[in-house]
């Protein structure tokens, strides 16, 4: 108040929250970090700094927030009819909350991996996570579709350096099968049924009930072709790896750790998944393709990649491929909530981004951290591992109960409404679906337990000169204090969430709660 | 007998066919060159001719210079004619080029035979 | 951003953005007469010259966006029956003004470049030539006579087949990239000349307005119903004017001319060169013959020919071992865009066309702005020159990289205004064949350029002791104009998507000028 008195003369000056802020701290971040490249101690400083900034601004912005997107906030008109505009709305919440508040944590155990590795370009890696961070924010905010597509291209691309850091030929090769996937569904599918979108209805605008009533109802848009530019909406968003657009993902797990972690197992693909959830709601309108008796098959190719993608899990030997195959199952956890086209079933999914991201991610940073501890990456070589590195493979464990879906694990309540929406959509596919999924996470996760617990560890090969190098590492203990610092904290999330979901079940509530019944 | 009665147009179009088919088909550049103009030149043949009014009854018209209406007859229109001082001097303009082209070619390469040039590419890639 | 200018030289714009090139160019030739440091007086004098030519062009089209009529300009006050007359218009404005922002962007960026390339006791003559080239461009822009249009043609044609030809200095095949480009340009402007014969002898007059008045006329009196005649004029000027716009498949003189033409060459006629031909076509097809003879089934042969160009010389830029030539056969598809825009012949195509005719002129130039540094730098533009480049040339390769964004069509870039009309258009015709395409083209695009960046970030250089400084600030700061701008206005399109629908309107509805 003093403040303000003694600034009575001049133009008062109010910090107006808005999500354009949450864009804009990431985006500061990144030059910041770039600025201070050259010192790594303050580089990492300000990626910190940044992080909790932006968390700050996004639960700040939970107080303006109403079941119906708020109204829309453009930030330049690009051509007319066409706008950079953002909004607030649940589903965006839950989304830039996960997002936000797992930078922070990533961020440590970043610092732990990349030294504890000696990768080379650390600062064009920090300044590519913070764009990456800036373009999830231009996601989850956005309130029109032409501003998803855009966040969402700059996403595949700021994450392509990521990708593609080690500059190995096998990276490049990598990045080119995720660039070319993401980039080529993206621009070939939901590029055309957006400007389709736009010629039939006049508008891009994220609405409630979606933007396709009227010229269905009127008769200027066939049923068919309704049904079509569906599709290629489903299709066409790559980043929810609903197959065949999944081999993207398992390729991009030649990057760094942190970057498997953060964004393909949760910001990239959730990206995906909260742009189908979003044009579903919000675009096509689900009433809408339950009025024309569109979209059923979207329950059957979710349901079909669940389970295709689990048993091609099954036989992966290495662990962060496995882990890639079972988030391609994972995602279409989600995208079958939202194709049963029931409010509980969409709140499921909503409450299925949040559990399965703290969840994954966990799984991830305990890969990471074998990694840097003891430079393995293949499940063969991981018998006994538990006893040198518990805490890694303690938190492992943890996320794997949560991944099959077992209290007390935020995985348990996901399932539990999931499996509640087929109940009452009566969807006899989705739940077995379920229920062999089940099955087949247990089968794929529990030897891996197994085998870190309970089997003895391999006797040292001794005299052995050619792989001298690995003499160091058979007498490894746990990873770096930052690693087992994050990994701990997001293991500690996923079994708090079993506790305490009122947060994202809130949110997920508002959503359903907006839907027509 | 109609078509025959256009037969300066077939002139015109003749010559601009030899030309053309010179273009295409001598592997010579300096005939090409030659044979362009050849072209160029049935285009001048047909704008003149196009210029000619005289129909067989001899009342085509009055010419420009005129302001009688009584001086109707045959005559011909200066505009093409004027058109075509322009394009022939565009023309030898566009020989003089090639011309100067073909000469630093023959300069560069010691030929001006097509196939030979492309050969001599070919070595060096 | 509003420009003052007296009367007595508001009166004369249309007249005074060629004769200032043209005059500019002449004079150029003089500084030969200096003995040491002619080029760069050569190069200051045809900046200056430049420079107020850009200004004359942006003061002409604030006049045009004032007026409800054409700026129309006898010469020496001779009826336009008779005379020569110049009328500008919404859209010819706008062309002139991005080819006199290309012009002077890339006159500024020639001098090291040209000091490279072009043999010293040439320098003058090069400037020379260079401005007459560009008063040919802007002429053809400006004029409202067709007879003039051949003319001015010629003028800026003959200047570039020189031009290319002195990249001969340095690579010999550029000679004869030129002479086949002097071949069959010579042989298009040849057809135009024949169809603007045929309209002569239709309608008695060179005035394009008139020429349409004509043609209303006779259609009323039924004088065109199965009229050879006009049909035959249509075809010759159509076959002369995609050789010129290099539409597939006449394509074929392109690729070698652009890439063994010296780098500010390149830059300049890629540029502009191609779209001052997508410019007359729509004069002709729109404004002559618009609403008078029937032109929807040889648009369709040209959306044909649009679409088959597009995938096709995607491909061969794809499997190009020199970044010139896939920047040119990259030209090419982009100019089918061009093309496929306007032969849909609805709003959003045509609107389409002249946003992409601006568009690509930013982002192509450049591209082959930042070429020519590399070409400066390390003596060549192979893929081998390329490797690794990136870290050696950040600010050039960033630049080279954005643009190459901007040619797949990245959202936020310009070239996504572009593509997001195309798509539209096509739609609405409900030719979703044609919408596919487009973003086949896309994709197409995303490997070939893509293939570059992957060289240019993270190949090795062959020989890695080699070092090589990042290009000077007389290239670098047009360059990032040129990508800059692409990047502006892929952000807010507002200015170019008004001038473009303006200019689409003004087509569409009898299209005159």
């Amino acid at each position: 108040m003093i403040g303000m008195i003694a600034l009575a003369g001049l133009p008062t000056f109010e910090l107006q929250l808005s999500p354009i802020l949450a864009i804009a701290v990431p985006l500061i971040g990144a030059f910041l970090i770039a600025a201070a490249g050259r010192w790594p101690n303050l580089r990492e400083g300000v990626t910190i700094l940044t992080a909790v900034a932006l968390l700050w601004v996004v639960g700040n912005l939970n107080a303006f927030l109403e079941a119906t997107p708020s109204k829309a906030e453009a930030l330049v008109d690009v051509v007319p009819g066409m706008s950079l505009a953002f909004h607030l709305e649940p589903l965006g919440m839950i989304y830039a909350m996960i997002a936000s508040s797992l930078w922070i944590l990533n961020s440590i155990y970043s610092i732990g991996y990349m030294r504890g590795n000696k990768e080379k370009h650390q600062t064009r890696f920090y300044v590519c996570f913070a764009l990456s961070i800036a373009s999830v924010m231009g996601i989850a905010f956005s309130a029109n579709m032409f501003t998803l597509f855009v966040f969402y291209e700059a996403l595949s691309l700021v994450t392509f350096p990521l990708v593609t850091h080690k500059g190995t030929p096998e990276a490049i090769k990598a990045g080119r099968t995720y660039l070319g996937i993401l980039m080529g569904t993206s621009v070939c599918l939901m590029l055309p049924a957006m400007v389709a979108t736009y010629v039939y209805t006049g508008t891009l605008d994220f609405t409630q009930g979606g933007v396709f009533a009227q010229p269905l109802a009127n008769g200027d848009l066939s049923p068919a072709l309704f049904g079509l530019i569906f599709a290629m909406y489903m299709y066409g968003v790559g980043k929810a790896a609903l197959m065949p657009s999944h081999r993207w993902l398992p390729a991009a797990m030649v990057a760094p750790t942190p970057v498997s972690a953060l964004l393909h197992a949760v910001a990239v693909v959730k990206a995906g998944v909260f742009s189908v959830c979003k044009i579903s709601i919000y675009i096509i309108g689900v009433d809408q393709l339950r009025l024309y008796d569109q979209g059923g098959w979207l329950l059957y190719a979710a349901g079909g990649t669940i389970v295709i993608a689990s048993f091609i899990a099954l036989f992966q030997d290495n662990l962060k491929r496995r882990l890639a195959y079972s988030t391609i199952s994972q995602l279409s956890y989600i995208t079958l909530g939202a194709a049963l086209l029931w409010p509980i079933s969409v709140r499921a999914a909503a409450i299925h981004i949040a559990a399965h991201a703290f969840g994954k991610i966990t799984l991830f940073f305990a890969a990471g951290s074998i990694y840097t501890a003891a430079h393995k990456t293949k499940i063969s070589e991981l018998d006994g591992i538990g006893r040198k590195m518990p805490w890694t493979m303690a938190a492992f464990t943890v996320g794997t109960l949560s991944m099959i879906g077992l209290p007390p694990t935020g995985g348990f309540i996901s399932k539990w409404y999931l499996m509640q929406g087929a109940w009452t959509a009566q969807s006899g596919f989705a739940i077995a679906v379920l229920c062999t999924s089940t099955l087949l996470n247990a089968a794929y996760f529990l030897p891996i337990v197994y085998r870190a617990f309970f089997r003895k560890p391999p006797a040292p090969e001794h005299g052995d000169h050619a792989h001298g190098d690995d003499h160091d590492h058979h007498d490894h203990g746990e990873a770096p204090l930052p690693i087992v610092i994050a990994l701990t904290c997001t293991a500690a999330a996923t079994v708090g969430l079993f506790f305490y979901p009122d947060l994202f079940t809130g949110y997920a509530s508002m959503l359903a709660d907006a839907m027509p019944k | 007998m109609e078509s025959f009665g256009y037969f300066n147009y077939w002139l015109a179009i003749v010559i601009i066919m030899i030309g053309f088919y010179g273009v295409i088909a001598r592997r010579n550049l300096l005939k090409q060159a030659i044979s362009l103009g050849l072209f160029q030149t049935g285009v001048f043949l047909f704008y003149v001719t196009m210029g000619v009014y005289r129909s067989p009854d001899g009342t085509s018209g009055v010419a420009p210079i005129w302001t009688d209406a009584a001086k109707t007859g045959p005559f011909d229109n200066p505009l093409p004619h004027v058109l075509m001082l322009t394009a022939i001097v565009v023309s030898v303009s566009t020989l003089a080029v090639a011309v100067a082209i073909i000469v630093s070619i023959q300069r560069k390469y010691g030929t001006i035979e097509e196939d030979e040039i492309l050969e001599a590419d070919k070595r060096d890639s | 951003m509003d420009i003052e200018l007296p009367e007595s030289i508001r009166a004369h714009l249309p007249v005074l953005v060629v004769l200032l090139p043209l005059f500019g160019g002449l004079l150029a030739m003089f500084t030969g007469l200096v003995q040491r440091g002619g080029g760069v007086i050569a190069w200051a004098w045809s900046v200056l010259t430049t420079a107020l030519m850009l200004i004359c062009a942006a003061a002409m089209l604030q006049q045009v966006h004032a007026s409800p009529e054409p700026l129309v300009y006898r010469l020496g006050s001779w009826p336009e029956a008779y005379g020569i007359g110049y009328s500008v218009d919404a859209l010819n404005a706008y062309v002139i003004l991005v080819v006199s922002i290309i012009a002077f962007l890339t006159t500024v960026y020639a001098k090291d470049s040209v000091m490279a390339e072009i043999a010293n006791d040439r320098h003058h003559l090069f400037y020379s030539v260079w401005l007459l080239a560009i008063a040919g461009l802007i002429g053809i822009t400006v004029t409202g006579d067709t007879f003039n249009i051949y003319v001015l043609l010629e003028i800026s044609s003959l200047t570039v087949y020189t031009l290319v030809a002195l990249g001969g200095d340095r690579d010999r095949r550029a000679l004869v990239a030129s002479l086949k480009y002097l071949i069959l340009g010579s042989i298009g402007a040849t057809f135009i000349l024949l169809g603007i014969g045929y309209l002569l002898m239709l309608t008695g007059t060179l005035n394009m307005t008139d020429m349409h008045d004509q043609l209303v006329r006779m259609r009323e009196a039924g004088d065109l119903v199965n009229n050879r005649t006009v049909f035959v004029s249509f075809a010759f000027l159509m076959v002369g004017l995609s050789l010129k716009m290099a539409l597939f498949p006449l394509h074929l003189w392109l690729p070698n001319a652009y890439t063994y033409a010296p780098s500010a060459v390149s830059a300049l006629v890629a540029a502009t060169a191609t779209k001052v031909g997508v410019y007359m076509t729509f004069r002709f097809v729109f404004t002559i013959y618009g609403g008078v003879y029937d032109t929807s089934a040889d648009l369709q042969l040209l959306a044909l020919c649009a679409c088959l160009g597009i995938v096709v010389s995607s491909l061969s830029a794809i499997r190009q071992m020199n970044v010139k030539k896939v920047l040119a056969y990259s030209s090419v598809g982009q100019i089918a865009y061009i093309v496929l825009g306007f032969s849909l012949a609805n709003h959003a195509g045509v609107t389409a066309s002249v946003i992409h005719i601006f568009n690509h002129a930013i982002i192509k130039g450049g591209m082959f702005m930042a070429v020519g540094a590399v070409a400066l730098r390390t003596g060549g533009t192979k893929i081998e020159d390329f490797k690794g480049i990136g870290r050696q040339m950040p600010v050039t390769m960033a630049a080279f990289t954005v643009g190459g964004c901007g040619l797949i069509g990245v959202p936020l870039t310009s070239g996504f205004i572009s593509k997001w009309y195309l798509v539209q258009a096509a739609m609405q015709e409900g030719y979703w064949g044609v919408a596919g395409v487009v973003l086949l083209g896309g994709v197409l695009a995303i490997i070939y350029v893509w293939r570059l960046v992957e060289i240019i970030w993270f190949g090795t250089p062959d020989d890695p002791s080699k070092r090589v400084k990042e290009a000077p600030l007389s290239m670098l700061i047009p360059m990032w104009i040129l990508i800059g701008a692409s990047l502006y206005f892929g952000v807010d399109a507002t200015w170019t998507a008004d001038s473009a629908q303006a200019a689409a309107s003004l087509l569409l509805n009898g299209g005159h000028g």
